[in-house]
C-alpha cells in the first residue's frame, strides 16, 4: 500500500535554530532516505520551501484568483512529505517516527486512494 | 444424532470466536466472515449429523468459510487476485491451530484483538469493535451499554471496519518492539470495559453484568495467549476480585453498598480464590520485582479480599501498597486512594494531611475527593465543614445511585448536628 507522509512541524523553530543544528537534522533526514531507498520503500520525498514562498490559487465562478501564501495560517506547517510503498499501516507509521521532524511536529499518514 | 448435535453446541460455544477470528484474517473483511461462518456453522449443523463430526472441526469450519467468501466473491465480481489468493491457501494453512509449532502468539484471537484496539482507531471505537468481533454483542446492547443510539453505534463500526481497510491497518501481532506499549492500549481497552460495566452510570443491570462478563472472558483470553504476561495476569486479577463482589455491592433497592457494609457472605469465592492465586502470579512474574499498576491494584483488592470482615482489614497493608502504586502509577486518584487507607491504618488526621497535600487542581471536581474528605473530617469531630464537603459532593455525583448515598450521609450528619446543637456552616 501507498502513505504519503506528510511532515508538518514550526517555520519558525527551523529559522531559530543554528547552522550546525539544521546541518544535524538535515544528514538524519539524508540517512533515512538512503535507507528507504535501499530498502525499495521509497517511492518520492522532497523538503519544501517555507510557506513564505508559497501562492495560493483558487478559482471560483470562472475568475482565477491567485494569493501570496498558504491556504491558511496555521501553528504548524507543511514543511515536506514522504511518499511510501509499505506492507501495512503498521510499517508506514515505523517510518514516520523516524522522520526527525517527529520530534518538533506531527507526521500524518495518508493513503494514497488506489485508482 | 442428539450427541452429534451437542458435539456442534460445544465447539460452538468453545471455537466461534477462533473460527471468526481467522476468517476475518483471511477474507480482510469482518462482515463477510462473520456471514460465511454463520454459514459454516449451519453447513455442520446439516452434514455432521451424517458424516460424523470431521477430525478437525476448526479446520473444516475455516474451510467451508473460506469456499462460501470465494464464491461470493466471484458472483460479486471482486478483485480476481483476491480470489486466487484466498484459493491458493489451502485448509491446513489457513487454519493454524492453537497448540502448533507456531505457539500462542499466532491464535488468530490474538491478532484479532491488536487489530480492534489499534492506536489508529479512536477509543471508542476500539471498545465497540472488541465488544462486537470479539465478544458477539449486537450493536444494540453496546449501544444500550454506552447510552448511545444503536443507529449512531452501528456508524461507529461501520466507521472503524472501513478505516482498517483503507488505512491498511494489520490483522497481526505488532513487531516485539511495539508489542508492550500495544498490550497495554489492549489491556486499557479490556479495563475500560470493565469500568463501565462496574460503574452505575451505563445501562441496565443485565448490561452492565454483560460487560463484566465480557471483559472478564477477554482478561482471561490475554492471560491465556501471552502466558506468563504479569500485567495481564494482574488485569484478570484485578477483574475477578472486583466481579467476586458483585451481589453484595447493590441493595435491594438498587443503592450502592460500600465495601465496609457488604455482605462478605455474597462474595464470589470461587473468583476470590483464582484472583489470588493470580495476584501471587502476577507479584511473582513481575520485572525485577517491580509490579505493574494492574498487579499492585489487584494486590490491594486482595487484602480487601482476605478480611473475614471489615474490622479486620489490613489496612497498613493496604496503605503501603498504595504507596508502591503512587510509583507505578502516580495520579491524583491514587493519591486520594492512599489517603484514604493512610486514614484507616494512621488516623484521619494523617489522612486529612495526604488529602489537603494531594494536587486540588485535579481532584476539586472529583466527587469523590470531597466525600472522602467529609468522611475524614467527620470522624474528626468537624461535622459542619464534613457537611460543606458532603454537599460538594452531591453536586458533582455522575449518577443517582452516589446522589442518594451521599444524601443519606447529609441527612445522618445533619440530625447529628442539630441534636448537638452545632450549627451547620451556611
Amino acid at each position: 500500500m501507498q502513505y504519503m507522509l506528510l511532515i508538518y512541524d514550526d517555520e519558525t523553530l527551523w529559522a531559530r535554530m543554528t547552522e550546525a543544528e539544521r546541518g544535524k537534522l538535515m544528514a538524519e533526514y539524508g540517512t533515512l532516505t538512503q535507507e528507504l531507498q535501499k530498502s525499495g520503500k521509497m517511492v518520492h520525498g522532497a523538503p519544501l520551501q517555507p510557506t513564505s514562498t508559497a501562492t495560493s490559487v483558487r478559482l471560483r465562478e470562472g475568475k482565477t484568483m491567485t494569493t501570496h501564501g498558504p491556504f491558511a495560517e496555521t501553528r504548524e506547517q507543511l514543511g515536506g512529505y514522504y511518499l511510501v510503498e509499505t506492507r501495512d499501516l503498521d510499517e508506514a507509521t515505523a517510518i514516520a517516527a523516524r522522520i526527525p521532524s517527529a520530534r518538533l511536529g506531527t507526521i500524518e499518514v495518508r493513503p494514497v486512494m488506489k485508482m | 444424532m442428539v450427541s452429534v448435535v451437542r458435539d456442534i453446541e460445544l465447539i460452538y460455544r468453545e471455537d466461534a470466536g477462533r473460527v471468526l477470528a481467522t476468517l476475518i484474517r483471511l477474507l480482510r473483511d469482518f462482515d463477510l466472515a462473520e456471514e460465511v461462518a454463520q454459514e459454516a456453522f449451519g453447513a455442520a449443523l446439516e452434514q455432521w449429523p451424517r458424516e460424523g463430526v470431521p477430525a478437525n472441526p476448526t479446520a473444516w469450519l475455516v474451510g467451508v468459510g473460506r469456499r462460501r467468501a470465494i464464491d461470493r466473491m466471484r458472483r460479486g465480481a471482486l478483485h480476481a487476485r483476491k480470489v486466487a489468493d484466498l484459493e491458493a491457501a489451502s485448509d491446513g494453512e489457513a487454519y493454524e491451530p492453537y497448540d502448533a509449532v507456531s505457539g500462542p502468539l499466532e491464535d488468530d484471537r490474538l491478532r484479532l484483538i491488536f487489530t480492534c484496539c489499534h492506536p489508529a482507531l479512536p477509543l471508542e471505537a476500539q471498545v465497540a469493535l472488541t465488544l462486537r468481533t470479539l465478544c458477539g454483542l449486537t450493536t444494540e446492547a453496546i449501544a444500550h451499554a454506552f447510552l448511545v443510539a444503536p443507529a449512531a453505534m452501528a456508524q461507529r463500526l461501520v466507521r472503524a471496519k472501513a478505516k482498517i481497510r483503507d488505512a491498511g491497518i494489520p490483522y497481526r501481532v505488532p513487531d516485539a518492539s511495539l508489542l508492550p506499549e500495544r498490550l497495554d492500549a489492549v489491556l486499557a481497552v479490556v479495563y475500560l470495559v470493565f469500568t463501565e460495566g462496574y460503574g452505575a452510570s451505563s445501562g441496565d443491570a443485565l448490561v452492565r453484568r454483560e460487560l463484566c462478563a465480557e471483559a472478564v472472558r477477554l482478561a482471561r483470553l490475554l492471560a491465556e495467549l501471552v502466558p506468563g504476561h504479569a500485567e495481564a495476569m494482574g488485569l484478570l486479577a484485578l477483574l475477578l476480585l472486583h466481579d467476586s463482589r458483585r451481589d453484595a455491592r447493590v441493595d435491594a433497592s438498587g443503592d450502592l453498598v460500600l465495601l465496609e457494609d457488604q455482605d462478605r457472605a455474597r462474595w464470589d469465592s470461587e473468583e476470590i480464590a483464582e484472583g489470588l492465586a493470580l495476584v501471587e502470579s502476577a507479584l511473582r512474574a513481575s520485572p525485577r520485582g517491580r509490579p505493574g499498576p494492574y498487579a499492585v491494584q489487584a494486590a490491594i483488592a486482595a487484602v480487601h479480599a482476605q478480611a473475614p470482615d471489615a474490622a479486620m482489614t489490613d489496612w497498613p497493608q493496604i496503605a503501603a501498597l498504595y504507596d508502591v502504586l503512587m510509583q507505578a502509577a502516580p495520579s491524583p486518584v491514587v493519591a486520594l486512594n492512599r489517603a484514604v487507607a493512610v486514614a484507616m491504618a494512621r488516623g484521619p488526621g494523617e489522612g486529612l494531611a495526604l488529602l489537603d497535600a494531594a494536587d486540588a487542581r485535579h481532584l476539586a471536581g472529583y466527587h469523590l475527593f470531597h466525600a472522602a474528605r467529609a468522611d475524614l473530617l467527620r470522624r474528626l469531630g468537624r461535622p459542619a465543614e464534613a457537611l460543606a464537603d458532603y454537599a460538594r459532593a452531591r453536586e458533582l455525583a455522575p449518577n443517582d445511585a452516589e446522589r442518594r448515598y451521599l444524601g443519606k450521609r447529609i441527612a445522618e450528619l445533619e440530625a447529628f448536628a442539630q441534636r448537638g446543637s452545632i450549627a451547620p456552616s451556611t
